[in-house]
């Protein structure tokens, strides 16, 4: 359908789909390109849809029954025809699903330089943390025109990220990170819904993203911080924690040296390999026995229900900003 | 070539007994299936209330009919009673119950005690549903989904978790009856390839019911002893995992979708040949489809899963399977049609409603390849695009299917004949009404609106209230036939033993038959669907 692949490639013209309800705004620049998907399939099954229902009319009125005893004519199928209407299918779907997947590793698949927010999702609501210690509830401010890449933890049950103009989902689960990014194309303020049913105000537990020019953005960034950075709040944590006592910076400690950890591979007592990400910060805290580092005794206490999924979050800012510290040392 | 003799027939299954006890303790798989279609009626009945009341609560953006917490036990309980209860066992125990003995040249199923006891099965986990409902009902969704379920939700689950796990065994018992039945009863000339394809897919059917349904009913179970003695399964805060929960759930419930459509499948077969008077254009092609959507159907749970955090190359494995199961689908829809050229097509009941499944399962089917791609999949998935779809495919096919069966057999059932000029008009109103309830909830899904909402932005009224009004108009297509049906089992016309100038074995004997079905076993000599020689040629 030229419509839809024109407007994946020509902003302009999606104008003319706003303030119809038969199309949601595109907000996003994923939003073009699933829009095209979707009308190259509208104009697949119209087609197939069309020609279904032509032939049963056509047939149902050329040969119905003229005579009450009349039959049909002795005809038991034909080779070619089965294989034509097996192997034309096969190649249009196969067509569908490298599109889809080209689609979907986009949608997979951060830009390096993202902006990164946390969210935690619980019966009934939205929380946004930034890096720079803003802390929202169902409301999210990003700029226009960078990569927003959201890190996703839940407190209770499934939750599920989903805002229509972006055309991203995700969703959000308890016991680990889920991510998704997005890049938006347009200010304004767009729906962000809950997609996954989580109990009693399910329908409620929606927010709204607040898309800024990056000027209004800076503004609203410095605006009234009380609490510091995520990365100061995780620190005094971890003083308060005592997690310094042996995770010390001078290799002295009874745990591993954090500073320049993250994101680098380290081996464990199994042998294996692992890459120190969200995940194995936050397992490493809760569950410490079950991946333990090479070399080190499996003698951490846990902290399952002493932090909040928020504290871990500021955890793990202070573990990832011990990375970044340690390479502008290097430098 | 209307059956010359019009007449009820002095002995046969309906008057071999009366009262209750002849009823409740019979082993005749035809009384049985007529216990099935009482017990699933009711539940189609007491399903379709809650859809009256959920559309009636959505005519407008706020929630304003009922609580949330009222909502969210409607959709839950309306899921529940219409898959587990209505859809699942809809034509494989009523006329699958009904029809596989008759079709095949047999007495009865193999086992017609287990079959009675598939029956009470059914109805003590229906009974459990029911007071799961009357307690005060569930909210968890039909889906069940961890650690919503097991931790969060305060409502009734267990008692329904168990009316799902009990009925699970009678689907269980009913595929093994059938598969035995299929392979030991056949009469003698009644080669595999002389099988109606009704009874090819009740064959791949009763495959998925066995495999199936056991995994589904551990699932249950796990919810169950976790939500009751903390067992760490699915909760991560007892070291479980909750989207194991999702595999495990959808590794049934996919292929359930399967169980529902593929005996609809079938009954559109022989409806289609039967009103066309005609073999089924590619017979084999047909049949092995059947077997090869049960088989593929097992290895497709993951597409349910797409935003679920699976790795991007485990979506790939499951979007590109998808795609594959569709296509033995779409050989189906062109076999079908391609029956139609040069037929004797018929305009009566049956086979608009074939039509009409024919056209909506397309409609179904292809929407299906909107989710298989998972690109697109992430935007519409958990919206009211869903809610279409998989509406199209169970209610759009399945029960179109059932429906037109129902019309098709029931004077074979009933000895009667039902007010045709009614039933055109509800299949009318039937399929006018459906498209106008779901087509636009796939408009609303891509707009963005998610499914299990009690509220909703008010820029989604206008689809919202066309839906409603749809459903309405659906609502009233439903009651129709159950009220002439009632009506013709005293009323309506005599049927004879075959009203429909069909071929098949179960036009060759009375209407109904009798206990034993044949007064002697046929020896069946013609080829299935055969319509150049007359029906007294097809048996010896």
């Amino acid at each position: 359908m030229p419509i839809g692949l024109s407007l994946s490639k020509d902003g302009a013209e999606s104008d003319m789909w706003s303030g119809t309800p038969l199309f949601p705004e595109q907000a996003s620049t994923m939003a073009g390109r699933v829009d095209a998907l979707y009308f190259f399939l509208i104009a697949i099954s119209t087609f197939f849809s069309l020609l279904i229902a032509g032939l049963i009319v056509f047939f149902a009125i050329k040969y119905r029954r003229r005579a009450p005893e009349s039959v049909g004519a002795v005809i038991h199928g034909g080779l070619l025809l089965e294989l034509a209407w097996t192997i034309i299918p096969f190649v249009i779907s196969m067509v569908i699903f490298v599109w889809g997947a080209s689609v979907f590793f986009a949608m997979s698949r951060p830009p390096d330089e993202t902006i990164d927010i946390y969210v935690v999702g619980k019966q009934w609501m939205w929380k946004f943390q930034h890096l720079d210690g803003q802390r929202e509830i169902n409301e999210l401010h990003v700029p226009v025109g960078r990569p927003v890449r959201l890190i996703m933890a839940s407190e209770d049950v499934i939750h599920d990220v989903f805002v229509p103009a972006f055309r991203v989902k995700a969703d959000v689960i308890p016991g680990r990170y889920t991510h998704i990014w997005f890049q938006p194309t347009k200010p304004g303020r767009y729906q962000l819904f809950c997609a996954e049913y989580c109990g009693t105000r399910h329908s409620g537990m929606t927010g709204q993203v607040v898309v800024m020019e990056p000027s209004e953005y800076q503004t609203w960034l410095s605006g009234g911080v009380p609490e510091g950075s995520l990365a100061s709040a995780g620190a005094k944590l971890f003083q308060d924690l005592a997690c310094n006592t042996c995770h010390r910076p001078d290799a002295q400690g009874r745990g591993p040296v954090l500073e320049g950890l993250f994101g680098k591979t380290v081996t464990l007592q199994s042998g294996e390999t692992i890459t120190v990400d969200e995940a194995y910060v936050r397992e490493s805290i809760l569950n410490p026995a079950a991946k333990v580092a090479a070399g080190f005794q499996p003698i951490m206490p846990t902290s399952q229900g002493l932090v909040t999924e928020e504290q871990l979050l500021e955890l793990i800012e202070y573990v990832k900003s011990l990375s970044v510290l340690a390479q502008v040392q290097a430098r | 070539m209307p059956s010359s003799t019009v007449f009820m027939p002095p002995r046969h299954y309906l008057n071999d007994g009366y009262g209750i006890k002849s009823w409740l303790l019979t082993r005749d798989h035809k009384r049985i299936g007529l216990l099935y279609l009482a017990a699933i009626t009711l539940f189609f009945f007491v399903g379709g209330a809650f859809a009256v009341l959920i559309r009636l609560e959505l005519a407008t953006p706020a929630g304003d009919l009922v609580s949330d917490e009222t909502y969210n036990k409607l959709f839950t309980m309306h899921g529940v009673m219409m898959v587990f209860f209505f859809l699942i066992p809809s034509i494989p125990a009523t006329l699958g119950n009904f029809l596989v003995p008759i079709m095949i040249g047999a007495k009865d199923l193999a086992f017609p005690k287990l079959n009675l006891a598939s029956w009470y099965i059914y109805i003590i986990g229906g009974a459990f549903t029911l007071y799961a409902l009357v307690a005060g009902g569930v909210d968890t969704g039909w889906t069940f989904y961890t650690p919503f379920s097991t931790v969060s939700s305060t409502t009734n689950v267990i008692p329904t978790a168990l009316g799902v796990f009990i009925t699970g065994f009678s689907s269980i018992l009913t595929g093994l009856n059938f598969i035995v039945t299929i392979h030991r009863m056949r009469a003698p000339g009644m080669t595999w390839f002389r099988m109606p394809l009704f009874i090819w897919s009740m064959y791949a059917t009763s495959l998925i019911f066995v495999l199936g349904t056991p995994v589904i009913a551990i699932t249950i179970a796990l919810v169950a002893v976790e939500r009751l003695f903390h067992f760490g399964f699915f909760d991560p805060r007892l070291g479980g995992d909750p989207v194991l929960f999702q595999h495990l759930f959808w590794f049934y419930s996919h292929p359930a979708v399967y169980i529902m459509v593929l005996p609809s499948m079938g009954v559109v077969s022989e409806l289609v040949a039967a009103f066309c008077r005609k073999q089924v254009f590619g017979y084999s092609f047909v049949a092995f489809a059947s077997l090869a959507i049960a088989v593929l159907g097992f290895l497709v749970w993951g597409h349910h899963m797409f935003v679920a955090g699976q790795s991007v190359y485990s979506a790939l494995v499951f979007s590109i399977l998808s795609f594959l199961v569709a296509i033995p689908s779409a050989v189906k829809v062109f076999n079908w049609t391609a029956t139609m050229y040069r037929g004797s097509i018929s305009w009566q009941t049956p086979m608009l409603y074939a039509i009409g499944f024919i056209g909506l399962f397309t409609i179904g089917g292809l929407t299906g390849l909107f989710l298989a791609a998972v690109g697109l999949d992430v935007h519409v998935t958990d919206t009211y695009f869903i809610i279409a779809h998989f509406h199209y495919i169970m209610v759009g096919g399945t029960l179109m299917g059932y429906l037109g069966g129902l019309h098709y057999w029931w004077p074979k059932i009933s000895g009667r004949l039902y007010p045709e000029f009614l039933a055109k008009l509800s299949a009318g109103i039937i399929f006018l009404g459906f498209n106008l309830t779901f087509f636009p909830q796939f408009v609303l899904g891509y707009l963005g609106m998610p499914r299990r909402y009690h509220a909703y932005p008010p820029e989604f009224q206008v689809l919202n209230v066309l839906s409603s009004a749809g459903a309405s108009i659906l609502g009233v297509g439903y009651l129709i036939p159950m009220i002439y049906l009632m009506w013709s089992l005293r009323y309506g016309r005599l049927a004879g033993s075959n009203p429909w100038g069909a071929v098949g074995l179960e036009w060759t004997t009375t209407s109904p038959p009798p206990t034993e079905n044949f007064a002697e076993t046929p020896v069946i000599t013609s080829e299935v669907y055969d319509y150049s020689a007359p029906l007294e040629d097809h048996v010896a």
